[in-house]
């Protein structure tokens, strides 16, 4: 059995190169979409950014949520968490009712507009390649070690490590680990993570819970429901039933008299 | 109608013909070439006008349920004659918002997906079933009315049979989805605007979309009342004060529950301050409060505006507006701040909307023209209840 992996971006170590940019690019067979990469967004053709604020760059990438929102709205299934840690996506399964991009707190996932059978599409974690053991294409193109790939507790360790060991160097804070619910994507920076374009207050509950706490109250709802309109339904006709003979005896009893 | 008649050309059908001739075209360029050249939709604003339309048809089709509920689970048989058109309402309503939703799915072709690949945690599934739970509920509701038309007895007396179990089941399946409509957004508190987000979404669609459903009932009757007269060879379309009167007072109590609701909302969550902010969203709140509650409350609150068929009619239009205003504001415009791009829909999503509101009314008159839709009771029940007279009497 494969250990949960992760990726820990480190801001500090970030020197802009876009060697991740580019390898995502070649990994993914995806075309080039932009001259400056500094300059491109996610897109369906574009998995990762590095995006420049002042002197000091972050990655965006799919953070891998440990309780995705996407795994957790798709109808159909589309999504999984795989072993690794991944979020996955299948495009057999999924119909195209974009709930996902709709529900991911952090805005990842992007769309094949432009043709008649479009996929959602983001960052998968290498999963291909962390299977067979290996790195993924942006940790292994990495010079600077900024984006580090490993086991996701191991990762933790060195996060929390470089935390304490350089408090002024480091926002005492790691991005990722509470954020939705946490996920095996971690960042650590120099500077209070929305000054990079993070999204910020995030809950520290996992998403699908909000959700979970109507949804858990739908087999209550029906069964007290059904018993309610069943019971309504009974007494209802029943006093109509008792009107309608009192009526008649009324009528039985002038009847009578006359 | 003659052949020459039909044809005659008169200013709504040229119209007709105009929109549903784009819309066709539309929908050609639609499923030939994708999403992105025929929507303004964006990644990060993945949802617009098809999706919120969805919301405010099923919101207005909810007089199906409610009326069916009302005259067959409380046995308050005054309001019989509002049956059939509000099941009718509800059919057509349904119908076109799955073609609606068929146009947007990225995969059209995969739409039969969610028969037979579940996951049960998503809002997505549970509606996606109550919806077609609910179609074929509607569709065993209004079948004894074509069964009637054709004499075929025999399927009319099974389905009176399970007519109550089918619609307590209607009831619940509407209950659900027509809540969950509102849980669909439970999880981006981040990014509905606070004023619309809230733990009590479900309950506010919920008690919204019964009082929208009223009132269309009775915006519907006016409406029905003028086009098929008895000039025309109608029976009984006229409009009956009394029921409608009673129909615009559940009106006014459903409003005021789901008014105290979101009072209770606001202040206990600390929300009252986003009122004072200054900003389209706001506006666009006060104006679905104003327009769609306070108004209509305060002049439901006079018995002479609820016995008065023009106010009624007003206050109708008022409800509405403000079930379509909440719709597109929780499915569209209180989402707009956070998605950073400025939705506007394109001219195809326009047209393609346009066409199935067009078709959907045509639909509708076809039906009634052919069909006993305005009746004044189930002529089965009066037999029934003529059976257990006898037998009493007996």
């Amino acid at each position: 059995m494969l250990k949960e992996k992760g990726i820990l971006f480190d801001e500090t170590l970030c020197v802009g190169c876009g060697s991740c940019y580019q390898a995502c690019k070649e990994k993914n067979n995806l075309p080039a979409t932009n001259k400056d990469f500094l300059k491109d967004h996610l897109s369906d053709k574009t998995f990762t950014v590095v995006e420049q604020y002042d002197k000091k760059y972050a990655r965006k990438l799919c953070m891998h949520c440990t309780e995705p929102s996407c795994v957790s709205v798709c109808l159909v299934g589309a999504f999984t968490k795989s072993a690794t840690g991944a979020v996955l996506y299948d495009a057999d399964k999924c119909i195209g009712c974009r709930y996902c991009m709709q529900a991911c707190p952090h805005k990842i996932p992007r769309y094949e507009w432009g043709t008649t059978q479009p996929r959602v599409r983001k960052c998968n974690m290498c999963s291909e390649l962390v299977k067979a053991g290996k790195l993924t294409a942006c940790s292994e193109a990495c010079p600077t070690e900024a984006t580090l790939f490993g086991d996701l507790n191991q990762i933790t360790a060195i996060a929390k490590k470089r935390l304490s060991e350089n408090p002024k160097k480091y926002y005492q804070k790691i991005y990722g680990l509470e954020e939705a619910g946490g996920g095996n994507v971690l960042v650590i920076a120099s500077v209070p993570f929305e000054e990079l374009g993070y999204t910020p207050l995030l809950p520290k509950e996992p998403m699908p819970a909000f959700t979970m706490r109507a949804m858990e109250k739908i087999p209550p709802v029906v069964a007290v429901g059904g018993v309610f309109l069943s019971g309504m339904y009974w007494l209802t006709k029943r006093k109509n039933q008792l009107a309608l003979e009192e009526k008649n005896h009324v009528k039985e009893i002038k009847r009578h008299e006359a | 109608m003659k052949p020459n008649e039909i044809l005659k050309p008169t200013f709504w059908k040229v119209v007709s013909v105009i929109i549903v001739t784009a819309g066709l075209y539309s929908t050609f360029l639609r499923f030939s070439q994708g999403l992105g050249a025929t929507t303004n939709l964006y990644d990060t604003a993945p949802w617009g006008l098809w999706i919120g339309f969805d919301f405010l048809g099923v919101g207005l089709a909810a007089a199906g349920f409610t009326i069916a509920a009302t005259v067959h689970i409380f046995n308050l048989h005054k309001y019989e004659p509002l049956v059939r058109p509000a099941i009718l309402t509800a059919f057509i309503g349904y119908s076109l918002v799955v073609c609606l939703l068929v146009v947007d799915l990225g995969r059209p072709e995969n739409f039969w997906h969610p028969l037979v690949m579940w996951n049960i945690h998503s809002v997505m599934f549970e509606i996606t079933w109550c919806i077609i739970c609910y179609t074929t509920v509607l569709t065993l509701e209004f079948a004894p009315v074509v069964l009637e038309k054709f004499k075929l007895k025999a399927p009319i007396k099974i389905l009176k049979k399970i007519s109550i179990p089918v619609v307590i089941a209607g009831v619940l399946f509407s209950t659900l989805h027509q809540s969950s409509f509102g849980s669909l957004y439970l999880i981006v508190p981040g990014r509905l605007h606070p004023l619309w987000y809230s733990s009590l979404l479900p309950v506010h669609f919920f008690i919204s979309c019964i009082a929208a459903g009223l009132s269309m009932i009775i915006f519907e009757s006016y409406q029905v009342s003028r086009a098929f007269n008895e000039e025309k060879g109608f029976k009984n379309p006229g409009l009956k004060m009394e029921i409608l009167s009673g129909a615009a007072f559940a009106v006014y109590i459903v409003l005021i529950a789901g008014f105290l609701l979101k009072i209770f909302d606001f202040i206990s969550n600390g929300k009252l301050i986003y009122l004072t902010i200054a900003s389209t969203e706001t506006y666009l709140f006060l104006l679905e409060i104003i327009l769609g509650t306070i108004v209509p409350i305060a002049l439901l609150s006079y018995k002479k505006f609820r016995i008065d068929k023009k106010w009624l009619y007003i206050i109708s239009i008022c409800v509405i507006s403000g079930l379509i205003l909440n719709r597109l504001n929780v499915s569209v415009t209180g989402l707009a701040a956070s998605s950073g791009v400025n939705y506007f829909p394109s001219f195809d999503e326009v047209s393609i909307t346009m066409m199935l509101v067009v078709l959907a009314m045509f639909a509708f008159r076809v039906v009634v023209n052919y069909f006993p839709v305005f009746v004044e009771e189930e002529v089965h029940n009066i037999a029934l209840d003529k059976k257990i007279q006898l037998t009493h009497i007996k």
